[in-house]
């Protein structure tokens, strides 16, 4: 286990420390986005669509622009005529900023009224007047690339269909034959519903141009304001917004999962709103603008698990079609499609993987968002769990069993897996002999023979995952062309507190306390003398942002290494002061002695003030560095969960008794906060579990846009989660750590869809798409007894 | 729009204000008043990120109009403690990790207030049918379980001193 090299007083890693953000938001003193308020400011309510998929014939302004105190009423033809109307999308798709003639999806923005308060603008948004010529909506994606579907895009050039890309991985004809020629093999088709991640705090921006200055001042609810500066400045230098006058301040952040990465077209009518006018523009969403555009998953993959009679595993295939909605609004690295959906291959050990995927255009709101996940991970690894759940039935072995069998080995890392990638460390079979052991597994298995005696539900369901999180390297992974570095700058003071600031952007995952703590463990200055600063992309160093677990592997590593920098710089002050070689310094967290000489030492503090007072000659001053790190490897987390539940056959209610969670994250920064991401997590995990979907009709009609119909979990449906670790630190980064926050939002459906369907399985039901809701099993049962 | 005077003590202080008539609570509070504390997740009564106390009563602003809360007596977050010292619930979250991005956690508290004046010695399973009108989404509701069940106890503490 890891054990602390810092007094709690300095706070360096493994210490449980108390945030140092906290009072600012216990206080009601936060500052989000709707919180900033500028002289004069206006206010944007968007005009959204009725119609999935219609003709725009008119868009009357005159009643709206009546209304005392509408300003202005933006539409697609105005953007147009600075070519403004269309914009990228992070994956290099196209996306409207405002329609000329066509709306492609429900609740698309079709125009917007600015008004110097949010209920005019409201009324003005209700005097618009729309003509549409409504057309039938392509909804279901298996019928994307039917012969006669409506071509969506014919804006694309070549776009000869609704087919996206085509993208695949692997040896398919080894991987075939390994199938064709196995002893057992066990297919299904599995879904993983459209979600949102509906974060308690929608998204907003407050664009402020000043005319005279030429800068765009922009409050942005954003987890990458410095790859999004360089993004509006490529959009939109044509029009004079260049990058050195865009400053984006991301704020304090109300929860952001990834739902916040994206540019959502509201943004930029706001800041083009703000250029056109001269005046500050905020726009916020409303909590049905929020859930009924973007989506993280809705990935329905066909799988086909091979293995021995025994329950060797030799073969893993995918074949998945994705629904994008009317563009590809994935915030994915440019060379990864469908991001790192490849770690399909789970936490086994074996020679044959094929994995492919067809993307396709449907009229539904646009996304693909990397929902707390480091993209498609979540996907890739409810597939591989939930087949090697159902191979475990299939032969009769007990799925514990069957991992223990299969895992990759501890001697075997580093693993290269048969889709390419090379997963750096881990002990599986030592992490989920916890989680068994934690439960009391064999306790469970008794009991469930027992309860099945007598005809009662009980079900116990595994799942051991392995994730890949913390892009770059940079050779691999970039957004638009930008490399995923990140980095960390840090300026001690002459009185030895110091300025720390990151590239990244914390949405909640207590960035101040944590960056503070590396930098305390690795120099020695207390956490409590240490600010960390994110988010204006004019005073922080340029870094990608915070999602994808990216924040420790990358900035993390970042401050340790600038932090080394700092320290080999000390020991030369030092060395000066003690008047002793450099040879002759040791360090220990906080103070450079001389060797043999330990009374002989000066402090980091001594050393920082000396850097500006009493510099060795020659010596640049100052006592400052930064550093852009860039990763050698991604790092994987891996964990082992285990879910025991009762269902009630009668109502088909699913009662989740007990959940233990067991990650490895590598070395730990501050326990309590990862505890809490863990905690955050599996609530995030057994929503689309057990209760969340967006649910479309024929037409393309959300069926459940608001938080009275999608079912975010309360404290009532969340289980008390039981948490445990294992440590298997990452041994290419500098702490050995390896991000943690996405693990149990990946790892917490298959365990949860596991241990239903195992609950289930006496009555021969062998599969369920999640959310698995009560009337879903209660059909199910009903469909079961039926056929018996 | 028609305007109505309306008068209503926050925080202590009595405020006077003409108001249009649909003007809803958690506006005047935010915007007229610039306490920005109570936050807006939905608009629907949904989230609970707005709750205030109306006469000691959690109260979800989003769906109040400023002038049904003429005459009331209005706590938000920002009046719970005196500037410099944390109500037993705030010090409780700090201390159990009960808050992650600090949306949620002002309704969070301000309905807890009213839980524990109801029932100062909850069980686990009360407190959380007693907060599921207030959404989190980042935290998984254990730590802020635990926060109201450390605040319930200092608060008896206290009591029980004042006693």
């Amino acid at each position: 286990m890891f054990s602390c090299k810092t007094s709690p007083e300095v706070g360096g890693m493994g210490h449980s420390v108390k945030r140092k953000e906290d009072a600012r938001f216990l206080h009601g003193k936060g500052n989000y986005t709707d919180d900033v308020k500028l002289p004069g400011m206006l206010s944007m309510v968007i005009v959204r669509s009725p119609y999935a998929y219609a003709k725009i014939k008119s868009i009357n302004k005159e009643k709206a622009l009546a209304i005392d105190g509408v300003l202005a009423v933006i539409t697609g033809e105005d953007l147009a005529q600075y070519n403004l109307h269309w914009m990228p999308t992070l994956l290099s798709d196209s996306q409207m900023v405002l329609p000329t003639d066509t709306v492609m999806h429900q609740s698309q923005e079709v125009c917007a009224v600015i008004a110097t308060d949010r209920y005019i603008a409201v009324d003005g948004a209700e005097a618009v007047e729309v003509d549409y010529e409504p057309m039938a909506a392509l909804v279901d994606p298996f019928k994307a690339l039917d012969e006669g579907a409506p071509l969506l895009r014919p804006d694309k050039e070549g776009q000869k269909d609704n087919q996206i890309y085509h993208w695949e991985r692997g040896e398919r004809e080894k991987t075939d034959a390994a199938i064709a020629a196995a002893d057992v093999v066990v297919k299904e088709r599995i879904h993983l519903p459209r979600i949102h991640v509906a974060s308690i705090e929608t998204c907003g921006v407050v664009a402020s141009y000043d005319k005279d200055t030429e800068k765009m001042l922009i409050y942005l609810t954003s987890q990458a304001p410095h790859a999004i500066r360089t993004i509006l400045a490529l959009v939109a230098g044509h029009v004079g917004l260049s990058e050195e006058k865009i400053r984006i301040i991301a704020p304090d952040i109300g929860g952001g999962f990834g739902g916040k990465v994206p540019v959502y077209p509201g943004y930029v009518i706001a800041i083009a709103a703000s250029f056109l006018i001269g005046k500050p523009v905020k726009w916020i969403e409303d909590r049905s603008e929020n859930l009924v555009n973007g989506f993280a998953r809705d990935y329905h993959m066909d799988c086909e698990l091979a293995a021995t009679k025994e329950g060797k595993i030799q073969a893993f295939k995918v074949s998945t079609l994705a629904d994008h909605g009317y563009t590809d609004s994935s915030a994915n690295p440019s060379k990864y499609p469908t991001g790192m959906f490849s770690i399909c291959t789970g936490s086994y050990d074996y020679e044959h993987a094929f994995a492919e995927l067809d993307a396709v255009y449907t009229n539904k709101a646009p996304g693909g968002v990397a929902y707390r996940c480091s993209f498609r991970v979540t996907e890739a690894v409810h597939a591989i769990e939930r087949m090697v759940d159902k191979l475990a039935a299939e032969i009769g072995k007990d799925p514990a069993q069957l991992r223990f069998e299969n895992f990759i080995k501890k001697e075997d890392f580093p693993y290269a897996s048969p889709l390419g990638w090379s997963y750096d460390s881990g002990d599986y079979k030592q992490t989920l002999e916890k989680a068994m052991d934690m439960i009391g597994y064999d306790d469970y298995k008794k009991e469930q023979a027992e309860k099945r005696a007598q005809g009662k539900l009980m079900g116990i369901g595994i799942c051991t995952f392995t994730e890949v999180v913390g892009a770059g390297p940079s050779k691999d992974f970039d957004i638009l062309g930008i490399a995923m570095f990140d980095s960390a700058e840090i300026r001690v003071h002459p009185t030895g507190k110091a300025l720390a600031r990151f590239g990244t952007k914390s949405q909640g995952q207590g960035h101040e306390t944590t960056y503070a703590q590396i930098l305390a463990e690795e120099l020695g200055i207390p956490y409590t003398d240490i600010e960390i600063d994110e988010g204006d992309t004019d005073t922080a160093p340029y870094g990608l942002g915070t999602y994808a677990s990216r924040s420790t592997p990358t900035a993390g590593a970042a401050a340790a290494m600038a932090a080394r920098k700092l320290k080999d710089k000390g020991k030369k002050i030092a060395a000066y002061l003690l008047e002793v070689s450099e040879d002759d310094i040791e360090w220990e967290v906080g103070k450079y002695f001389v060797k043999g000489a330990p009374e002989k030492s000066k402090t980091i503090q001594d050393v920082a003030f000396a850097a500006y007072t009493n510099i060795p000659p020659g010596m640049e001053p100052g006592f400052e560095a930064t550093h852009y790190y860039d990763p050698p490897n991604l790092t994987f987390p891996n964990g082992a969960y285990i879910c025991v539940v009762e269902v009630d056959e009668e109502t088909g209610a699913i009662d989740v008794k007990r959940f233990v969670a067991i990650d490895d994250c590598g070395n730990i920064i501050n326990p309590m906060i990862v505890e809490g991401q863990v905690h955050g997590g599996l609530t995030q995990g057994i929503a689309p579990a057990m209760y969340e979907g967006i649910v479309y009709d024929d037409e393309g009609n959300v069926l459940n846009g608001t938080l009275m119909d999608y079912l975010v979990p309360t404290a009532v449906e969340s289980p008390h989660w039981e948490t445990g670790h294992t440590i298997t630190p990452s041994p290419h980064h500098p702490l050995g750590a390896k991000g943690v926050a996405e693990s149990p939002t990946v790892g917490a459906p298959p365990a949860i869809a596991n241990a239903i369907i195992d609950a289930l399985y006496p009555l021969g039901i062998k599969h369920l798409d999640i959310p698995i809701t009560p009337d879903k099993v209660w059909d199910a049962i009903q469909v079961a007894k039926a056929k018996a | 729009m028609a305007k109505h005077k309306v008068t209503m003590t926050i925080n202590g202080e009595s405020v006077t204000a003409e108001v249009d008539s649909r003007l809803l609570l958690v506006h005047f509070i935010r915007e007229n008043l610039d306490m920005t504390g109570t936050h807006i997740g939905c608009d629907t009564s949904s989230c609970g990120a707005c709750t205030i106390l109306i006469d000691g009563k959690s109260v979800k602003s989003c769906t109040y109009l400023t002038v049904r809360a003429d005459g009331a007596n209005i706590t938000t977050i920002e009046g719970i403690a005196a500037d410099g010292t944390n109500h037993p619930l705030q010090k409780a979250f700090h201390d159990q990790h009960g808050l992650h991005c600090g949306f949620c956690t002002p309704g969070m508290i301000m309905r807890s207030i009213d839980m524990l004046n109801t029932n100062p010695n909850p069980t686990e399973k009360e407190i959380r049918w007693g907060i599921s009108g207030n959404l989190c989404r980042c935290t998984g509701y254990n730590n802020i379980v635990k926060s109201v069940q450390q605040a319930a106890e200092e608060m008896a503490k206290e009591k029980e001193a004042t006693v």
